[in-house]
């Protein structure tokens, strides 16, 4: 809180490390722009580990997190941190970066002992890590998010000229383009995630955590990100990445450590290993990765869309039968999710039909097309899919209401408790008891939930977009098996995913939108991940597509 | 002419209780802490101001014992809401009845009257310039509220807590302590505007004499954005509506009916501000 002298060093006000308040002024200076002498710290660097956990255990209440974790991450690397949700790689981080205190082990950052207590000490020591969901401020700029608590400073006033410069030239350094004077909120998520790792670099941050980094980004976007972390490295920088996307940990990293039930089960070199040998250390079991499963038996057509515009989507036309999943392909933002929520009754339709069973429901609200037979998994499963604050019963419950559930308009409790154990059981989700509240559900957990919710419904069709994003390895298999036997109970299913695997696993008929409309339409046995890459890029060949 | 300057010097006058409040709340506001304790906050500071004053024969230590008293009371509200993460609307609710029934209370054991205490001997605070000392410092509040929370660091670490506490923890700051600064700050304001109402204004305590103040105030809170030059413009509007009540009171008008002018001016700048801004953003801050 102390005002910043100008650093006589620079000529500039330095900016201060991520010391505590009380010791700002004498913090821990930031590393001369410019210049990436990151050895200059530890001359002995080569060989000693940026990273060394040594026997970490914790414990929670029920749970053992972390069972005596070793885990070495040298210098210059790219470390995949894998394991599928509960397997205790959060803990393992939170315990590295000073969040939690574990209960026995000894953490040591770049050959020094450390038991960080709070994340700034983290930080002092040159670790920093960009959490899964962004810690911004929608409302500042890029730069002042930058500088955050380590502003360059005049008087305690917060030198803007130099913050903007000290952020152009990070940007330029790392090839991370951002617009300083942008406001964060305004940003889409790819340029956010560089803000954040600029944050960290700012920092002079030596070692970087990346908590599920590719989660949120389209394919382009994540590409774009490990080649500005591989730039990291090569500049002698490290970097963890916490993940459960073995594709990127294959392309991207140099050694893999899994964890599973809390314990290391695997340490791998990427080079030696292959998707399969990682799944399998992780879900305990051999796992059949992006099975392409055999088509179905379609009968009559039970969505038909004909001519559909709405805002962001141009001329749709498609039919999905019963007995058949038809999937959408294509690049994130290009008029997918307009689409399906045109057909859930969320958008309204601009022109054209939407038939399901025969039944004309373009105008229809939400509630008459879920009782005309259609069911929904949204994208967004914490904002749309379910009420973060309510039970997981009532969860459960909800869609539910009007129908099997309501007596004369009255949801009696045990019926609510009874439809939620039934549907935990059968879904296998895990939740530790049906009355907890659904954010305290891991995200496949939730995932899960929610699409046992939508087959309860037995509808006719089911809308779903992004199944598995951010769900385990274990869980996708077991949600694509429930996609599968939907489909073979003669239901007709309609599938948004931005996983090309996925729709090549599951849809009998692939379609591909590129601005908005739909450019091409596949078999199965065509859809190949080339042509239909090509396609989503815009080069599809033009032919007329009609959804038949 | 009805809009004459002395219709605007009274209309300044009017406003600095409301605008060195509302700058309290704008304060909270950017840290993430909803104060609509402004109002009880106020009234102790009445209540303080006038005792010291009386029992000290000194107003300055009439106002700096109102400042004292009313960030005490605030402290209710930091505690509450930062500390033991209550609801701030129920405690600032609280915050304003409890300090209508505690006032009223210490005004019949300490002076033993009912009502209103009002003597010839309390001194009131005197003018500089045709100005109580607390409206030039009300002014200057704006100036330095405005360049602190834009340009200085800690009001970007204040705006940051405001609008992302986990995010500002991560980077090492304590959104607590933040927190605990702007309502305690908060409450230094509000017991300075209640010095200027029960010093300044007028020099006498009476019952609840804050009459809806500190809820006006808590609009040009909203009504400014949390801006100071904002919360300034709203607290000009609403003191020109309190002077212009008086006006059309000599007038002829009932004084029920002026007395509403204020809060008339309250909805109608509600309703237009927020359906401009739907318009605009189809959000509101």
């Amino acid at each position: 809180m102390t005002p910043q002298p100008p650093d006589p060093a620079t000529g500039d006000t330095a900016a201060d490390g991520p010391a505590t308040d009380d010791t700002a002024a004498d913090g821990t200076p930031a590393e001369g722009t410019g210049t990436h002498d990151t050895t200059a710290h530890n001359p002995t660097a080569h060989d000693t580990p940026a990273v060394e956990l040594l026997g970490i255990t914790k414990e929670f209440p029920g749970t053992l997190a972390n069972d005596r974790v070793d885990l070495t991450v040298r210098r210059g690397e790219i470390h995949a941190l894998m394991g599928e949700n509960g397997a205790g790689k959060s803990t393992l981080m939170s315990v590295l970066y000073g969040m939690l205190r574990p209960d026995a082990g000894t953490v040591r950052v770049e050959g020094r002992e450390a038991g960080f207590a709070s994340p700034g000490d983290a930080m002092a020591a040159g670790l920093g890590m960009v959490h899964q969901s962004f810690k911004l401020f929608d409302s500042l700029t890029v730069a002042e998010n930058v500088v955050y608590r380590a502003e360059p400073r005049r008087f305690g006033f917060v030198d803007r000229a130099a913050a903007r410069r000290r952020v152009a030239e990070l940007a330029e350094a790392h090839g991370l383009h951002v617009d300083p004077d942008a406001r964060v909120g305004d940003l889409p998520v790819g340029v956010r995630q560089r803000v954040e790792i600029l944050k960290l670099l700012h920092r002079g941050a030596r070692t970087l955590i990346l908590d599920e980094p590719t989660a949120v980004l389209t394919p382009a976007e994540a590409d774009a990100l490990f080649a500005v972390l591989r730039s990291l490295t090569d500049e002698g920088r490290t970097v963890i990445l916490v993940t459960h996307k073995l594709r990127e940990v294959m392309e991207g990293s140099d050694n893999v450590t899994v964890l599973r039930d809390g314990r290391v089960v695997a340490r791998l070199r990427t080079a030696d290993t292959s998707p399969d040998e990682i799944a399998a250390a992780m879900t305990g079991r051999a796992v059949e990765l992006d099975r392409i499963h055999p088509p179905g038996t379609p009968g009559d057509d039970v969505l038909t869309v004909d001519g559909l515009s709405t805002d962001g989507v141009h001329d749709a036309q498609l039919t999905v039968r019963a007995g058949e999943i038809v999937g959408i392909a294509g690049v994130a933002g290009n008029g997918q999710s307009e689409l399906i929520e045109a057909l859930a009754g969320l958008r309204p339709v601009t022109a054209g039909q939407v038939g399901l069973s025969g039944r004309d429901i373009t105008h229809a609200s939400a509630a008459r097309r879920r009782l005309a037979g259609l069911a929904y998994v949204p994208e967004d499963r914490h904002a749309v899919g379910t009420a973060p604050a309510a039970s997981v019963a009532d969860n459960l419950a909800m869609g539910h209401h009007r129908t099997s559930l309501s007596r004369k308009g009255v949801l009696p409790p045990k019926a609510v408790r009874e439809h939620a154990r039934g549907l935990v059981e059968r879904f296998g989700v895990k939740a530790s008891s049906p009355q907890v509240a659904a954010s305290a559900l891991s995200g496949g957990n939730l995932q899960k939930l929610l699409i046992g919710r939508e087959l309860a419904h037995d509808a006719p069709l089911l809308l779903v977009e992004q199944p598995t994003r951010g769900v385990d390895i274990g869980a996708v298999q077991n949600i694509h098996d429930q996609l599968i036997a939907y489909r073979d109970a003669g239901h007709a299913v309609l599938l948004v995913s931005a996983e090309l695997s996925e729709i090549r696993g599951l849809a009998d008929r692939v379609l591909v939108m590129y601005e908005g409309r739909i450019v091409a339409s596949y078999p199965k046995d065509e859809a190949d991940e080339r042509t239909l890459g090509l396609a989503m890029a815009g080069a599809a060949p033009t032919h007329s597509v009609e959804g038949a | 002419m009805f809009f004459d300057s002395d219709l605007f010097l009274s209309a300044l006058r009017a406003l600095t209780p409301i605008l060195l409040a509302a700058l309290g709340g704008a304060l909270c506001e950017r840290a993430g802490v909803f104060n609509i304790g402004l109002e009880g906050m106020m009234l102790m500071g009445c209540f303080t101001a006038v005792a010291t004053s009386w029992f000290t024969g000194s107003p300055w230590l009439g106002v700096l014992a109102a400042a004292l008293a009313a960030a005490a009371y605030s402290l209710i509200l930091a505690v509450g809401a930062v500390t033991l993460k209550g609801d701030a609307v129920v405690l600032g609710v609280a915050m304003n009845l409890l300090a209508v029934g505690l006032t009223s209370f210490l005004l019949r054991t300490v002076f033993g009257v009912q009502g209103t205490f009002d003597d010839p001997d309390l001194v009131g605070l005197p003018e500089i310039a045709g100005f109580s000392p607390l409206t030039w410092l009300s002014w200057a509040a704006v100036g330095v509220a405005a360049v602190l929370l834009s340009r200085h660091a800690w009001g970007l670490r204040l705006r940051g807590v405001g609008e992302a506490p986990d995010a500002a923890a991560t980077l090492g700051v304590s959104p607590v302590k933040y927190k605990y600064g702007a309502v305690l700050a908060s409450g230094v304001l509000c017991g300075l505007a209640g010095a200027q109402l029960a010093l300044g204004n007028v020099t006498l305590f009476s019952e609840n004499m804050t009459a809806g103040r500190g809820w006006i105030a808590v609009v040009a809170v909203m009504l400014g954005r949390a801006l100071p030059l904002g919360v300034l413009l709203a607290a000009l509007l609403f003191g020109l509506a309190e002077a212009a009540g008086f006006r059309l009171q000599g007038l002829g008008l009932p004084q029920q009916a002026t007395d509403a002018a204020p809060y008339v001016v309250t909805l109608i700048a509600l309703f237009l501000t927020t359906a401009k801004r739907r318009r605009k953003t189809g959000a509101v801050a």
